[in-house]
């Protein structure tokens, strides 16, 4: 479902029906998707603005996350914020945030409000490895580790910070290896395998959630631009259709028609599904109504005080 | 009543909001083991415990960016900024989250935090310890910016802000923790953010400032008094939302304005404050409004130097006398 929202957003886009900038997520989809299967219903979750695989895998409304890509007010932020901030309260998702490094600060606080009333939860912090440069990332690794908070930070690697590759940007290339600079659990896995997502995120939150905090890296790919528009001169074919052959979707397919747990045409029969459902998420979002000109003027405060 | 200080007043206000809500909490360097690097929070570490007072490392992002994300969590967190020259370095986290999260989700997420801090000079502290920057903060929708020039409102708005669901930058003086007045016992005394007040009545001319350029003002007021003008004192104590409605009554009444700011005049609040009563009671102005603010030059340390780039009552004098065509 992810790829697929993900995919014809790409279409939307290219039709001028998506305005701003859009980052898509195909490639990277098993770090979303067997990270958000090990979180907990209670369990907080923030991520950068790569975040429609996120949202859809954290159960927000497909709908609502494709009407949010279109500006409508269906949206789940009401068509004010775009395909960068995307959120849910009432899932603990605490968005998408369009900074680089800016939301570290803040799962570093829900981790704090977390112990503070002594709740069993944990926090999921999604960051990219071009973040890990960033003075954020230092701050409040170091903040989580004294405190002891309970946070995962997920580097999704998926080689580029942009345009540049790890090499040029970061002088350990090996992120995970951050973490001992603060005393904090770190460990490196296969971004691209959905089933060791599962199993190496739910130890780590496990451990959050007794301990303190952890630091993972997901090596990944994404096989499309940073941005709808991205020239790609950084990178080469060869290298992406190398990526591609290590593809999630693809890998759990042969994983589990091999082992007799799926046939290929349930397979079949599941892309169809997800490919009507994005026709009518996509019939449903076209068809939302533009939001108010009143919501302009709301939301500024929640307590607004008239200028007299 | 009580007489206090304003560092007494706001820390009466934020020891009363600790007991009235267990959610509240605060935050910061210096703040517990050291009582606070202005004494403001003196014996609450060992008043209520090392949960509740917080010490932090040396690192204004996260100070701030923690208690955006454990306000957005249910907390009412009060993160302290040891000054408001360090705020630059959580100016990201100021305006870029705890100002826009709650509009860029349409409502779903809120940030009910304060942000303390200390501004302005006259302390010989040098270029970058001295800065009255309060302008910046006040330019963003989503924020809520106080600057308190009394001990009273210094409790009153402390606790308003304590109790707002909105993020509310807290701007105190380094040089007026010192300044007495009578404070309300009662612990539910609010003073209401966004409404500026009369802290003067006079007949002559309308003067404009707030925190201590609200106390130079006073002093001003003092000796025009001597020499037979009548001064008026409108107190902002907000500057976003700004409440320009006394002003306005005042300048109908007066016909003549000076406004008075600490930092400096560049795209400040004596811009902001003339451009607004241009916009709405042009035809009562009977003299240009005029503006005191900073000399246009990074403070100084040198004490006379200093001294000569900050905003004195004499300087205020001269502006009144200018609007009145007396000079």
């Amino acid at each position: 479902m992810a790829r697929a929202l993900t995919e014809k957003s790409a279409e939307l886009y290219a039709e001028g029906k998506i305005g701003g900038f859009l980052h898509l997520y195909i490639g990277e989809e098993a770090i979303a998707v067997g990270s958000c299967k090990a979180l907990g219903d209670d369990d907080h979750l923030l991520t950068a603005y790569r975040d429609h695989g996120w949202a859809i895998a954290r159960g927000l409304d497909a709908g609502a996350v494709m009407a949010e890509l279109l500006g409508k007010a269906t949206g789940v932020s009401g068509g004010k914020g775009g395909s960068m901030h995307l959120a849910s309260a009432e899932r603990n998702y605490w968005g998408g945030h369009a900074i680089v490094g800016g939301h570290l600060p803040l799962a570093t606080g829900v981790g704090l409000a977390v112990r503070y009333e002594e709740k069993p939860d944990a926090v999921l912090c999604v960051l990219g490895e071009g973040t890990t440069n960033i003075g954020y990332f230092h701050e409040s690794m170091n903040l989580a580790a004294i405190w002891k908070l309970p946070v995962v930070f997920l580097v999704e690697n998926n080689q580029y910070g942009m345009g540049t590759e790890v090499g040029r940007a970061s002088a350990l290339t090996n992120i995970y290896e951050k973490g001992c600079a603060y005393g904090i659990e770190n460990r490196q896995y296969n971004g691209q395998d959905v089933i060791e997502t599962y199993e190496v995120m739910s130890e780590a939150l496990a451990y959050a959630r007794q301990e303190g905090p952890v630091l993972l890296e997901a090596i990944t790919y994404r096989y499309v631009g940073h941005s709808m528009g991205d020239p790609e001169r950084y990178r080469t074919k060869a290298e992406i259709e190398l990526w591609r052959e290590r593809d999630p979707l693809c890998r759990v397919e042969d994983k589990m028609t091999g082992e007799g747990a799926a046939t290929f045409d349930e397979f079949t029969r599941l892309q169809q599904e997800v490919a009507a459902e994005v026709d009518a998420i996509t019939k449903f979002a076209e068809e939302s109504p533009e939001p108010e000109d009143a919501a302009l003027w709301e939301h500024i405060y929640v307590n607004p005080i008239g200028e007299r | 009543m009580a007489r206090l200080s304003v560092r007494e007043a706001i820390s009466a206000a934020l020891r009363e909001e600790m007991y009235r809500d267990e959610r509240v909490f605060i935050m910061g360097e210096e703040i517990g083991k050291w009582g606070g690097t202005y004494a403001v929070t003196r014996g609450f570490l060992d008043e209520f415990g090392e949960k509740r007072v917080r010490d932090t490392p040396i690192a204004e992002g996260v100070i701030v960016g923690a208690g955006v994300g454990a306000a957005i969590a249910g907390l009412r967190p009060v993160a302290e900024l040891m000054t408001i020259n360090f705020a630059f370095l959580a100016l990201d986290q100021i305006v870029n989250h705890a100002a826009k999260l709650h509009y860029m989700f349409n409502g779903n997420i809120r940030v009910p935090m304060v942000i303390r801090t200390v501004g302005g000079g006259g302390r010989q502290l040098g270029a970058t310890h001295s800065q009255t920057p309060d302008v910046v903060f006040a330019h963003f929708p989503g924020l809520k910016v106080v600057a308190p020039g009394t001990p009273a409102d210094a409790k009153g708005l402390l606790k308003s802000a304590i109790r707002d669901d909105d993020p509310v930058f807290f701007i105190e003086h380094a040089t007026l923790y010192q300044v007495k007045g009578e404070v309300p016992d009662d612990e539910d005394y609010l003073v209401p953010i966004g409404v500026s007040d009369v802290k003067r009545e006079g007949q002559d001319v309308t003067i404009v400032s707030y925190s201590k350029m609200l106390q130079v003002s006073l002093e001003a007021a003092d000796k025009l008094a001597g020499e037979g003008i009548s001064a008026e004192i409108v107190d902002l104590r907000t500057l976003r939302p700004l409440d320009v409605k006394p002003i306005i009554e005042s300048v109908k009444k007066t016909n003549r304005l000076v406004v008075v700011e600490e930092g400096w005049r560049s795209f400040g609040i004596g811009a902001e404050v003339s451009s607004r009563v241009t916009e709405l009671a042009f035809d009562y102005l009977d003299a240009p409004v005029r503006r005191v603010a900073q000399a246009e030059v990074p403070l100084p340390y040198n004490r006379r130097l200093e001294q000569m780039a900050l905003p004195q009552a004499d300087d205020i004098i001269a502006a009144v006398k200018d609007v009145m065509y007396l000079r």
